[in-house]
């Protein structure tokens, strides 16, 4: 088995795309969560399905959507190659942008879960002791919101790690710009490179059984708050 | 001077509706009492400015009305729920200290030593959450409310998860901070047992309105309530002085407006008070003392203020003993005695139970 020939630049490609992307689902997950569960809005039922779509689209049919729009006549390509030169389809920023997407109902959906548990009465508790909405939220809700928060990481980040279709369509298949893991793995076997292949596809069925197994074991430490 | 709560409030959700306008006493420990659905908690939020609605003004100072409305977390209120709401994240002492590091320091007039002393916390500070027992966890609750430096404390019916034994435990408390703390108490209940242990003003709400309010001698011996009180618990509430000892009779004499009662022997104090409660059941009257001797001990002069209606082959008639008192007897006796208002009449007290103590009032 020949390990230099191994191309490491998908897996940290991969790790890179994964790492970003949890962290903007982090930031926009948290509020749309929020709001799903605190809202009285018609709309609510509207957006619940939006962030729930990628579930059951198939992932070449958002993948075909966000290449237009993406793309140099897109209405967020267009406007971005106006701006830098260069529309976002094909690029590291069109992945991180289709993969949050992609992944949005991963995170969103189990910090929704946890909100709805937490309910209504820390935040009106910790204001009839005198906290903001904001400090109630960094200090009650947060530190009750971590089993929840550590599935919606574990969940956005494995499931973008082994995207592949939106990739395809939205990325293609540029070497240390776009070229994941999950697409280097569809190209050893398109060139019939088995074993480069088998160390690939072996080493992410590893990592994510090693993730699973790890955020399990947390999860059992990590106190359940049952309010 | 007397301050006063001044609350107007008008809440409509489907199915139900909160209209109140009261004047309440901006001390002391009113009772808020009612079945549930009567509106209690709905009160209480709107006093907490957990829902926006109406007027509301404590001790001169506007809390809400048209223009203005003060956020929760801006009103000098104290809540302690039933379900205590401690954070379980945190242990104890973060959880007294909570609301406490949020209070502006020019606000704080309650430290942490001195409600760890009243609350008697000492041994808990370090310990976690979910390790305290339903007692413990509301006195912890009680103390971090109060170490905002409330206004007002509002209290939702913050025993009514706790057993009988647990209850005892922590009512004493509740008085001690109404006296050495003197922070007004809303208290939201519909045990009548704790009304009695507690109560000064008392509120009863019905269907979201008022029924009454004002102080409990007089609510509660209200011949126009028993419906709201409940057939067992009607009767008067006195509140007496403890005037002698008799050890070799093993009994305590008590002065009531002038006029003595009699009970067993109470280990409190002479001088003290001693709250106590008299179905009206366990009065009887008669328009002159027997020439006899009696039995009964409990003889009080009072004046016939007013006959109430007649239920089944009962009536209720209204006594005037400096305050009220309220005897239950047959239509029969009425026709008998041929009371008219005003007239004069002796009371006898067949029984009295003490309120004060751990007796199932």
């Amino acid at each position: 088995m020949d390990i230099s020939s191994l191309d490491f630049g998908p897996i940290w490609l991969s790790l890179q795309l994964a790492s970003v992307t949890v962290l903007i689902l982090l930031a926009i997950g948290t509020p749309v969560a929020w709001w799903l569960v605190h809202t009285r809005s018609k709309m609510r039922v509207g957006i619940e399905a939006v962030v729930a779509l990628p579930l059951v689209l198939p992932p070449t049919v958002l993948g075909f959507y966000l290449l237009i729009m993406l793309g140099p006549n897109g209405w967020i390509g267009g406007p971005v190659q106006a701006l830098t030169g260069s529309p976002l389809s094909f690029t590291f920023a069109g992945l991180v942008f289709a993969s949050t997407l992609y992944s949005l109902p991963f995170v969103v959906q189990p910090l929704q879960s946890t909100f709805e548990a937490i309910g209504n009465t820390p935040m009106e508790t910790a204001a009839s002791l005198g906290a903001s909405r904001w400090d109630a939220f960094f200090s009650v809700i947060l530190p009750l919101s971590r089993r929840g928060y550590l599935t919606a990481m574990v969940l956005g980040f494995a499931h973008t790690l082994g995207e592949f279709g939106v990739v395809l369509m939205v990325g293609g298949n540029i070497p240390g710009e776009t070229k994941v893991i999950s697409i280097e793995i569809y190209d050893r076997v398109e060139v019939l490179e088995y074993t480069q292949a088998h160390i690939l596809s072996a080493g992410l069925l590893l990592f994510s059984f090693l993730i699973l197994v790890m955020v399990y074991s947390i999860n059992k430490k990590l106190p359940v708050h049952v309010s | 001077m007397t301050q006063f709560l001044k609350a107007v409030f008008k809440v409509d959700y489907p199915g139900f509706n909160l209209d109140v306008d009261l004047q309440l006493p901006a001390s002391g420990i009113t009772v808020v009492f009612g079945p549930s659905g009567s509106g209690k908690t709905t009160l209480l939020r709107c006093l907490a400015g957990l829902e926006k609605s109406g007027y509301m003004e404590i001790a001169g100072q506007v809390w809400q009305d048209d223009n203005i409305f003060i956020p929760v977390n801006k009103r000098a209120i104290g809540m302690v729920f039933q379900d205590s709401r401690l954070f379980p994240h945190l242990k104890v002492r973060a959880n007294l200290l909570y609301g406490y590091k949020r209070t502006p320091v020019d606000v704080r007039k309650l430290h942490l030593e001195e409600i760890v002393r009243v609350l008697a916390l000492e041994k808990l500070l370090d310990r976690s959450i979910g390790k305290l027992s339903g007692g413990e966890k509301q006195r912890v609750a009680l103390g971090r409310a109060l170490l905002t430096s409330p206004k007002l404390l509002l209290m939702d019916e913050p025993l009514a998860a706790l057993d009988a034994q647990r209850k005892t435990e922590i009512i004493p408390f509740i008085r001690k901070i109404e006296k050495e703390l003197s922070i007004p108490i809303i208290y939201v209940t519909h045990s009548m047992s704790e009304v009695l242990q507690l109560v000064d003003t008392m509120v009863i709400l019905k269907e979201g309105k008022v029924v009454d309010v004002g102080p409990v001698e007089e609510v509660f011996s209200d011949i126009n309530l028993r419906d709201a009180i409940g057939d067992e618990h009607s009767g008067a509430v006195l509140d007496t002085t403890v005037l002698q000892h008799d050890t070799e009779f093993g009994i305590t004499r008590l002065d009531f407006m002038g006029q003595e009662l009699s009970v067993p022997l109470q280990n409190i104090s002479v001088g003290n008070g001693l709250r106590v409660h008299i179905h009206s059941k366990d009065v009887s009257l008669a328009t002159e003392l027997p020439r006899g001797m009696t039995s009964v001990l409990n003889i009080l002069k009072t004046k016939v203020k007013k006959i109430g209606e007649t239920i089944g082959y009962s009536v209720d008639v209204e006594l005037d003993a400096g305050r009220p008192l309220l005897a239950t007897i047959t239509r029969k006796s009425l026709s008998n005695l041929n009371l008219q208002p005003g007239q004069s009449i002796y009371a006898f007290i067949k029984a009295i139970r003490m309120v004060h103590d751990n007796q199932k009032v």
